[in-house]
């Protein structure tokens, strides 16, 4: 593996992420009988919001300035910390994967705080939600992490999920299922999806990730738009290193199947979203404990095999 | 028994009578006759204020559902008297217009302050300097919860949605609402007002388009307040439309029915997420207004019913068209609403959500379907029946649990009644003529001094018109209760100690007008 192909991965992220949000719109539209807007639409979107102003109220300062910048720098740098198709990651080192988990912590403080600094009470109200189901998902993902570190005996973010393979499946099918449907559960409350949240919603009392940027708008929003989709990307390719361990046949192969799997990924969150409805949001945080105690049982598992 | 003291004038719906027949009771028997009428299982439909000489007459048309009669007083008052709402909840807010319209201070009512935000009418105390400062709508009093914990939440008038302006404030606790209080009036038009000095038997007087304003009362509402307009000016003058007119009219608000609870079916789906049937209702809801665009050329109903009948005829041709466009929407509708009741999580959802119990609906004096989803029985169609459901009454639906889920099945049997009732009325459309002309039957001095209910069940529950003439036989008064007057304050009461996030669906399953309120 030549190191130049290592960033081939990210940079797909960069140039796909915005990709995910169009499939997802387009099955939903499939399922309500309707055409849908065009799979592109979120590219669309970007270079228009670019292009525009920026208002800013009155009651916000400097953070509600720099929060979207923060917040797309801080997810871009996960996404380099991110392996993907079965290559390493361009940027890895020995616990690197606190670094991932605390990236994204840095990307939502930011958001929380841009919220908070508009005065809002609506915005206030989904900073609340947002830091109070944060911190139970946040555990889902280190156990997690903790469990293929356990599994592989490494610490390193590439080390660790370049150890699961097709063997893997069929040594412990059990717990790598218990951890899949978790991170799947992880994937859809972290990027705002149905059953935790709605994103296609107009009502902001009920919205949580939608209602922390309604005051930002041009550029700023642009940025938040994209920091969102880069975020399914990275949750896509954790799921994906889990779910589809490509061994290394050559770089050329790998991509397109790794396209292909974050793509049935975007499928799979349509088809939930057009088929469920949305939790009540006092069920939220028993979806995510749940999700939680799935991941802490695969550890137990694997503690006890040992 | 009472009922051999009641010295109110007792009607049938849609019946006139002579102003000098409601008894004019001393301020404190109007107040015993209102609170024993209530102990009679009776309820008010209406109590309002006009100005008689130099002071207000204020007149009450209670409900007696149970015995199919309304019953009407009258009491005259000036400055004050002492308030009903302490002892019979169901009038707070009509005493809070009252006193917003009249100047009369009901003593004792324990949240007084404006509905609609306008200046007096009685022209003595509009003059005076104690109101010309302007009246902003929403700068008021709110209720407030005092605590370091408690939080404002501050929702509209302008909304995220396209939708009508109103001002909801929340006191919360965390995500808990403690109490909800709805401020509106951004909509006052003042169609009772313009009323005043109508005499539909006289020439159009271009000024002053009366059968717009009724059907434009609350704009999903059409069918439901033009009808209980004709209906109320065909009591005045001593008309009967032709029975195929009644039933073009039952028809035409049947299909309100449909279109509306259909519509309403889809965006509680909307609002929990649930694509498939917030998609199909949408254009199923479509579908039925078709169909009353079949009965004249509009899809909201507009320029149907007048005073003395209907203006469109149905052909053979377009009854048989319209039996099966209903037939093949219902089915469709049925399939749409039900994937509903087959999913679970929407089910999770709309169960316990917004409950409201049956007593707060008798106290308050809820109507329509919000009333019939907590176990309190009332329907007009059926209690107080009119024109075709006279003779073809419509039994209501009930459901006991009170929260967003019994409000939903409501409106779910209901589709599939109203559509037997469309299905049925349409093969057995009574043969003759759609009106009658509006010449008064009567010497035009009988038309001194007379008024009239009417009653008709909307689709979002009772409206209520009354009309009173004046020395010259034309309305002196004329006063609308729209169903959303009654229901507001059952929102308010479906929120407490819920979720704050679960507000609007809470609001969807009661889907109020602001324009039928602040008319």
């Amino acid at each position: 593996m030549t190191p130049s192909t290592m960033w081939i991965g990210p940079l797909c992220g960069l140039l796909f992420a915005p990709l995910l949000p169009g499939v997802i719109n387009r099955v939903k539209a499939f399922f309500a009988g309707r055409r849908g807007q065009p799979i592109l639409q979120a590219y669309h979107d970007l270079f228009k919001l670019v292009r525009k102003g920026v208002v800013y109220s009155e009651t916000s300062g400097g953070v509600f300035r720099f929060a979207p910048y923060l917040t797309l720098s801080a997810v871009i740098l996960a996404l380099f910390l991110m392996p993907m198709s079965g290559m390493r990651a361009p940027l890895s080192f020995q616990g690197d994967f606190l670094l991932m988990v605390y990236l994204l912590g840095i990307a939502r403080f930011a958001m929380v705080l841009a919220a908070l600094d508009t005065g809002s009470s609506f915005e206030g109200m989904g900073a609340s939600r947002e830091v109070q189901f944060s911190a139970l998902a946040e555990p889902c993902l280190l156990v997690g992490l903790l469990f293929l570190s356990a599994h592989s005996g490494r610490v390193g973010l590439s080390d660790i999920l370049g150890r699961i393979t097709a063997g893997s499946w069929q040594d412990m099918p059990a717990m790598l299922a218990l951890l899949g449907s978790a991170w799947f559960i992880l994937l859809l409350a972290e990027n705002a999806r149905i059953p935790v949240d709605d994103p296609n919603t107009h009502l902001e009392l009920t919205m949580i990730h939608e209602v922390m940027i309604l005051d930002t708008s041009g550029p700023d929003f642009g940025a938040m738009l994209y920091a969102a989709a880069l975020k399914l990307w990275i949750f896509g390719a954790l799921l994906l290193n889990l779910i589809l361990p490509l061994g290394p046949p050559s770089p050329w192969v790998q991509i397109p199947f790794f396209v292909i799997g974050m793509l049935s990924i975007a499928v799979t969150v349509g088809v939930v979203e057009s088929i469920m409805a949305r939790l009540r949001l006092l069920m939220v945080p028993k979806l995510l404990i749940g999700a939680t105690a799935l991941v802490t049982t695969a550890l137990i598992m694997k503690m006890a095999v040992r | 028994m009472t009922n051999a003291t009641t010295p109110a004038a007792r009607i049938p719906n849609g019946s006139p009578f002579e102003l000098n027949s409601a008894a004019l009771l001393p301020v404190e028997e109007f107040r015993a006759f209102i609170l024993n009428g209530s102990d009679r299982g009776g309820r008010i439909c209406a109590l309002f204020g006009y100005p008689e000489r130099d002071v207000v007459e204020v007149m009450v048309v209670l409900a007696l559902d149970h015995q199919g009669t309304l019953e009407i007083a009258r009491t005259r008052v000036d400055r004050s008297y002492k308030a009903l709402t302490p002892e019979l909840p169901q009038a707070h807010w009509f005493e809070r217009e009252i006193a917003e319209q009249w100047g009369v201070r009901p003593d004792g009512h324990p949240w007084l302050k404006p509905i609609r935000f306008h200046r007096p009418w009685r022209a003595q105390l509009s003059e005076s300097a104690q109101v010309t400062s302007a009246i902003e709508p929403g700068v008021t009093d709110y209720f407030r919860v005092e605590g370091d914990d408690i939080h404002d939440v501050a929702v509209g008038p302008v909304h995220a949605g396209v939708i009508e302006p109103g001002h909801f404030r929340f006191q919360c606790h965390g995500e808990t609402v403690l109490h909800l209080e709805i401020e509106l009036g951004y909509q006052h038009r003042g169609i009772e007002a313009v009323m005043a000095g109508y005499h539909a038997a006289l020439p159009f007087d271009p000024g002053r388009r009366v059968i717009p304003y009724m059907e434009t009362a609350a704009g999903d509402t059409t069918i439901g307040h033009v009808t209980a307009h004709a209906t109320l000016i065909e009591g005045l003058y001593g008309i009967e439309p032709p029975p195929r007119a009644h039933s073009i009219r039952a028809i035409a608000l049947e299909l309100e029915r449909l279109a509306n609870h259909t519509g309403d079916l889809g965006a509680l789906a909307g609002d929990v997420g649930y694509l498939p049937t917030a998609s199909f209702c949408g254009r199923l809801r479509g579908d039925f207004l078709n169909a009353t665009a079949m009965l004249c050329g509009n899809r909201f109903g507009r320029n149907l019913v007048i005073p003395g009948g209907v203006r469109h005829d149905l052909t053979d041709a377009v009854i048989e068209r319209l039996r099966k466009h209903v037939a093949a929407t219902w089915r469709d509708t049925k399939d749409a609403v039900d994937l509903l009741w087959n999913t679970p999580s929407v089910m999770a959802r709309f169960e316990d959500t917004g409950r409201v119990t049956a007593a707060d609906a008798d106290r308050l004096g809820w109507v329509g379907p919000a009333a019939r989803a907590c176990g309190v029985v009332r329907d007009v169609r059926y209690d107080l029946p009119w024109g075709r459901y006279r003779d073809a009454p419509i039994r209501p639906i009930s459901e006991r649990s009170g929260d967003v889920l019994a409000r939903a099945l409501v409106r779910r049997h209901e589709i599939e009644r109203s559509t037997a009732f469309i299905l049925d009325e349409l093969t057995h459309l009574p043969a003759g003529p759609v009106r009658v002309a509006l010449t008064p039957h009567r010497e035009a001095n009988d038309m001194r001094d007379r008024a009239a209910v009417a009653l008709i069940e909307g689709w979002r529950g009772e409206i209520c018109h009354v009309a009173l003439t004046g020395q010259d036989g034309r309305i002196r008064t004329y006063k609308i209760v729209d169903p959303s007057f009654h229901n507001w304050f059952a929102l308010a009461m479906s929120l407490r100690n819920q979720q704050i996030s679960d507000f609007p669906l809470c609001n969807k399953s009661f889907n109020l007008s602001y324009c039928g309120h602040d008319l």
